[in-house]
C-alpha cells in the first residue's frame, strides 16, 4: 500500500472523498485516509452510467472484509464514466487511490459547489 | 466507561494494530490486513490474543453432577485431560452461551466463556451451584489466552516454547516461562492448533518469542472470517437466548437424558423439529452479505443473515442465516437482500471451507 498522500491539485470533501475538476467534468475517488481506515477493499460495484449524484450523498459503496463504507459525492452531477476495472481489481483503490483507484467521472450540474470543498492543506488539517 | 486491556495491549500498539471496542475490551481487529492474517492461519501459523475470554473453574465432589445439570453435553463423557463443547441453556432451552469445558483433574473443570457473557454466566452458574457440593470461581484474571492456529501451529509453538502439545480436544498441564500453564488442543479457526492459557505476567514475553519464530499476529477480524468459513457459531450473532440449540444446528452437543437445565425444552424442539434453522450459504456471484440482511425465496422473506462476510479463502460472500427449515437443505437457491440489492445465494453444507488437513482426517 502507498504511503499517506494528499495531492495539491485535488479538492477534498470532509467525508474523505476527492474531486479533480477538468472543465465541466470531475473525477471522484476516496482519499488515502478513507482507504486506510477501511482496510483492504475486496468488493466494489461501479454505479450505473447516467446516475445522478448529489453533493454530500452516497453514490456507491466500498467494502472491506469486515465493513461497508458509503462513498459520498463531493459534487453534484451525472455519472458519465465508471472505473469498470475496479470490479475485478478493487485493491487498486488501496494501492493507488488517486490514480488507478478513481471511481467515477461526473458531468457537473453545479460547478460552483466546488467552493465548499477543501484544499489539500485544509483537509490534512481536518485529519489532525 | 474505560475499555479493559489485555496483558498484550502494549504489544498490539507496538505492532500498529487497529484497535476496537469488543465487548468492553480494547482489542486488535487487524494488524496488517484481515485477508493476509486469515490466509496466514490457513497456510502457515497465526496467533490471536484472546485474553478477553473468560475462565471459570468448577471444583469439588459435586463438580460433575453440577456441570451435568448446567451444560447441554454429557460432561460425564469427558475423561481427565479431555475437552468438550457445550451450550449453557436457560429453562426455555435458549442458548445463554456456548463454551468449552476442560477436565483438568478428577473433580476439577475449567470453562472458557465468551467475554460478553462472562459475568452473566458466572451469576447463572452461581445460582445453580447452591444445590451441589462445588465451588465456582471466576479465574479470568489468572490467565492470558493465546490461540496459535494453522497447519504449522503445533510444530512452531512446540519448538519455540519447548512444549509437548496435547492432541486435539485434549488439555494438558505444563510450565511456560516457569509458570503453570494449560495447553488446550482446541481452536476457533477450522485449522489445527493450540490455545495456551498462561500467566498474564509472562504473556508479553511469550508473544514476542512466537512473533520472532514467524508466527503472524492476527486480529479479531481474521478470527471472525476463519470461524465463519468453518461454520463455528458466534454467540450474539448466530446464538442467543431466543434461539435453542436445535434451531442452531447444535443438537449434537445436547444430551437431554442428562437432565440439564433446558433439556425438556430442547427435547420438545428436537421432537417437533425447528421452524427455522441456521444454514450456511455462499453468494453466487457478486455481493457480500452482512448481519441483518433479509433472506428471500420466491420474492418472499424467509429468514435473516446472522453472520456475513467476504471469505478470504473462497473469495466470495458467505454467511450463516436462520431460514425456514424447508429451505435449509444444501443446494437450495435463495436471495440475500444486501442493502436493497438482491444477490443470488445457495445454501451450502458445513463447513463452508474445510482445511486440507481436516479433509484428510475425515
Amino acid at each position: 500500500m502507498a504511503d499517506a498522500s494528499y495531492p495539491e491539485q485535488l479538492l477534498y470533501h470532509p467525508d474523505h472523498d476527492w474531486a479533480e475538476i477538468d472543465g465541466a467534468l470531475a473525477t471522484f475517488g476516496i482519499t488515502w485516509y478513507a482507504q486506510d481506515s477501511l482496510g483492504e477493499v475486496v468488493f466494489y460495484e461501479p454505479p450505473e452510467l447516467g446516475t445522478t449524484v448529489s453533493k454530500d450523498s452516497s453514490y456507491s459503496e466500498v467494502e472491506s472484509v469486515k465493513a461497508v463504507s458509503d462513498v459520498i459525492a463531493p459534487l453534484s452531477g451525472e455519472i458519465v464514466e465508471v472505473n469498470e476495472a475496479l470490479a475485478d481489481a478493487p485493491e487498486k483503490i488501496n494501492e493507488d487511490p488517486y490514480g488507478e483507484g478513481w471511481l467515477v467521472k461526473v458531468r457537473l450540474s453545479a460547478p460552483a459547489e466546488a467552493e465548499d470543498l477543501l484544499s489539500a492543506a485544509d483537509y490534512v488539517a481536518l485529519l489532525g | 466507561m474505560s475499555l479493559r486491556r489485555t496483558p498484550l495491549y502494549e504489544k498490539h500498539v507496538e505492532l500498529g494494530a487497529k484497535l476496537v471496542d469488543f465487548a468492553g475490551w480494547e482489542m486488535p481487529v487487524t494488524y496488517e490486513g484481515v485477508r493476509e492474517e486469515h490466509l496466514a492461519v490457513r497456510t502457515h501459523v497465526g496467533m490471536f490474543d484472546v485474553s478477553h475470554m473468560g475462565e471459570v473453574e468448577v471444583e469439588g465432589p459435586g463438580a460433575l453432577a453440577f456441570l451435568q445439570r448446567v451444560l447441554s453435553n454429557d460432561v460425564g463423557a469427558i475423561e481427565p485431560g479431555g475437552a468438550q463443547y457445550s451450550c449453557l441453556c436457560n429453562e426455555e432451552g435458549g442458548v445463554l452461551d456456548d463454551l468449552f469445558a476442560y477436565r483438568l483433574g478428577g473433580d476439577r473443570y475449567l470453562l472458557v466463556t465468551n467475554s460478553a457473557n462472562h459475568s452473566a454466566d458466572l451469576a447463572w452458574l452461581g445460582r445453580w451451584s447452591h444445590d451441589f457440593d462445588v465451588a465456582v470461581r471466576d479465574v479470568a484474571e489468572r490467565y492470558a489466552m493465546l490461540a496459535v492456529q494453522g497447519p504449522h501451529a503445533r510444530a512452531v509453538a512446540g519448538r519455540t516454547l519447548a512444549l509437548e502439545l496435547p492432541p486435539r480436544m485434549r488439555v494438558s498441564h505444563a510450565r511456560i516461562g516457569n509458570r503453570p500453564a494449560l495447553l488446550c488442543g482446541t481452536g476457533y479457526t477450522g485449522e489445527d492448533g493450540v490455545e495456551l492459557l498462561i500467566d498474564p505476567e509472562i504473556a508479553p514475553a511469550i508473544w514476542a518469542e512466537l512473533l520472532d519464530a514467524g508466527v503472524v499476529p492476527c486480529g479479531l477480524g481474521a478470527r471472525d472470517t476463519l470461524r465463519l468459513e468453518a461454520c463455528f457459531h458466534l454467540h450474539g450473532n448466530d446464538l442467543s437466548p431466543d434461539r435453542n440449540p436445535i434451531e442452531a444446528g447444535l443438537g449434537w452437543c445436547c444430551k437431554e437424558q442428562t437432565g440439564f437445565v433446558g433439556a425438556e425444552a430442547v427435547a420438545r424442539a428436537r421432537a417437533q423439529g425447528a421452524a427455522e434453522c441456521l444454514a450456511p450459504f455462499r453468494i453466487e456471484g457478486a455481493g457480500i452479505p452482512r448481519q441483518g440482511n433479509p433472506v428471500l425465496a420466491g420474492g418472499e422473506r424467509v429468514g435473516t443473515v446472522t453472520s456475513g462476510s467476504f471469505s478470504p479463502s473462497l473469495e466470495v460472500g458467505i454467511g450463516l442465516a436462520y431460514v425456514r427449515s424447508g429451505l435449509a437443505e444444501p443446494g437450495t437457491d435463495v436471495e440475500i437482500d444486501v442493502r436493497g440489492k438482491r444477490r443470488a445465494a445457495r445454501v451450502a453444507s458445513k463447513p463452508l471451507y474445510a482445511s486440507p488437513a481436516s479433509r484428510k482426517e475425515n
